[in-house]
């Protein structure tokens, strides 16, 4: 029975959160065997992977690499970063890339670099969905060649295997595209013979930092110590402290079931798990288990355009409009399309005009089960249309209308909606949906990742 | 009558993914948590006319080590689409911190 320890260090739940300087040096000072760090998510919405974009702050990204590479270099110990630039495609990989070189040349560091890249190209992935080895989810968007033709682009989410090749062949450094946030911790000590079932649980403790603590008083590390039968979990920072409770609970966060979670390779399930304190701020976790699936499958992510958007915010107060607001908004909409039609020749399917009207039910829109409103509301007309121009244009005639829609205790012209802003109207940019709910099965678990190796 | 929230230490919604969301709800005790269960305010069916979806896309869980019952549904509008009005899914609990809870 190999006798290996693995202690893992998570410098914090999101690479551009942040951490205390003090905690991260303090756990790799502990004896760490690797920093992790998750830089990505879906939870921010389409934008990020549609546009190409990557989420900042880029200083505070390369502040937080900065220490993380310091104190893993110093102490020779692999970097593990996972869906790099927030959305993991090749600009966001790119985009992180460049930070490390820019770090590297700074600091005259010198290290073996990986970078995994996640993005798949359409013609690939539309080759695999005619094969038949793309498979929906549920709820899935609505998939065909056509579809995946049309998106902008996506992502597969790698499992442990990419980084553990990138690992093996020598790289200090990895930095992946779109990873699952559990492979980040799951990738080293797998491959020096933790069990999945220990190493999979602990990746998912791990990987929002600080976050399973009992109080996360702000972002910060998170470290976990890793043997055969289980694992303990305890916070470099004397200030936090993680409880049986607070540890359990996190198990719970982000997942749609509380006790199975589905990872490429296999399912975790912490059905009987146990968590019990160790001394004041650690908790020793045993009891998962992982059974490996018979088909390996990757979690597809990918965006389409969708239009391009631009608002305009306005309150209401006039408490006789507020009282027949339905009938104020419903008989407005007309107005305002024939008016688009009219001057821009556009008719109403050729792009979506939406009231939200915060203070009724801007929040939960037709769930929303208060009918009453308050003494006012606060308006957005948002319009997406096929070009910003567009929508840009039909927000001026859209506002004006609304400014002077008449309500029948009112005589003469009337100003019905408060504008606070000069120019009213606010180009938000494009808008993209998430496309693809689906499951690609491969035959081999690196095959769709493409691993270039740097020296620096 | 009372409201769920006098029973909970914490009510909360996510995404889980852009398609799902989760609602986490914790309990002060295991007294709270039973009486909560027994007043059957909160089932599959109640969740299922809040949210507007089939009865048969809810997950729900009971997690007795957590005092906690955990519920996933379809999101009917996916994050990030033309008409959604919460990106991260985090304000969708919110009909439920005032949910009639019978005595």
């Amino acid at each position: 029975m190999p006798k290996t320890k693995i202690r893992a260090v998570a410098a914090t739940g999101n690479l551009s959160t942040g951490f205390r300087e003090e905690s991260l040096v303090r756990a790799v000072e502990q004896g760490a065997s690797f920093v992790g760090c998750d830089a990505g998510t879906t939870d921010s919405g389409p934008y990020y992977l549609g546009s190409g974009k990557p989420r900042g702050p880029r200083e505070g990204v390369k502040r937080n690499l900065r220490l993380v590479l310091r104190e893993a270099l110093k102490a020779g110990i692999p970097v593990i970063v996972g869906s790099a630039g927030h959305a993991g495609g090749r600009p966001h990989l790119a985009w992180t890339l460049e930070i490390v070189r820019e770090l590297a040349r700074e600091h005259d560091w010198h290290f073996k670099l990986a970078a995994i890249d996640s993005e798949i190209d359409k013609d690939v992935l539309a080759d695999a969905f005619n094969r038949g080895e793309i498979t929906p989810l549920s709820p899935a968007p609505p998939l065909d060649d056509r579809a995946i033709r049309h998106a902008e682009r996506f992502v597969a989410m790698m499992g442990i295997e990419p980084i553990q090749q990138a690992l093996t062949a020598g790289a200090q450094v990895v930095i992946g595209g779109r990873c699952s946030d559990l492979a980040i911790y799951a990738a080293l000590p797998v491959l020096r013979e933790i069990p999945k079932s220990v190493a999979f649980h602990a990746g998912k403790i791990l990987e929002c930092g600080a976050a399973s603590a009992a109080q996360r008083l702000y972002p910060d590390c998170m470290v976990a110590e890793l043997d055969q039968d289980g694992f303990t979990v305890e916070p470099p920072n004397p200030a936090i402290r993680c409880t049986p409770q607070s540890v359990a609970a996190h198990a719970l966060y982000e997942n749609a079931d509380p006790y199975r979670l589905v990872e490429s390779g296999g399912d975790l399930d912490t059905t009987d798990a146990k968590y019990e304190a160790v001394g004041e701020s650690a908790v020793r976790v045993t009891g998962s288990r992982f059974t490996p699936s018979n088909k390996y499958t990757v979690r597809i992510e990918g965006a389409t355009l969708v239009g391009y958007r631009s608002i305009v915010i306005a309150g209401i107060r006039d408490p006789l409009v507020l009282r027949q607001l339905d009938t104020f908004l419903s008989t407005l909409r007309p107005v305002i399309e024939r008016k688009v039609s009219d001057s821009m020749k556009l008719s109403a399917d050729a792009y979506s005009l939406n009231f939200r009207v915060y203070g009724r039910n801007g929040t939960l829109g037709d769930l929303e089960q208060v009918s009453e409103a308050g003494h006012e509301v606060g308006l957005i007309i948002d319009v997406v249309a096929a070009t910003q121009s567009v929508a840009a244009d039909i927000i001026p005639i859209a506002s004006h209308t609304g400014l002077h829609h008449p309500i029948p205790e009112h005589e003469g012209l009337i100003s019905n909606l408060a504008y606070p802003f000069s120019p009213g109207g606010i180009d938000a940019g494009p808008v993209y949906s998430f496309c693809i709910n689906h499951v690609w099965e491969l035959t081999e678990p690196c095959k769709p990742f493409a691993t270039k190796m740097e020296v620096l | 009558m009372r409201e769920l929230w006098q029973f909970t230490k914490l009510i909360r919604s996510k995404n889980a993914g852009p398609f799902e969301l989760t609602f986490d709800i914790m309990f002060k005790s295991r007294e709270s948590f039973n009486d909560v269960l027994k007043s059957e305010a909160l089932t599959p069916k109640a969740i299922a006319r809040l949210y507007r979806v089939d009865v048969k896309q809810v997950k729900f869980f009971v997690v007795e080590q957590l005092l906690t019952i955990k519920i996933s549904i379809p999101r009917r509008v996916f994050s990030g689409d033309v008409g959604d009005t919460d990106i991260y899914g985090g304000q969708f609990h919110s009909p439920l911190v005032r949910l009639p809870v019978k005595d």
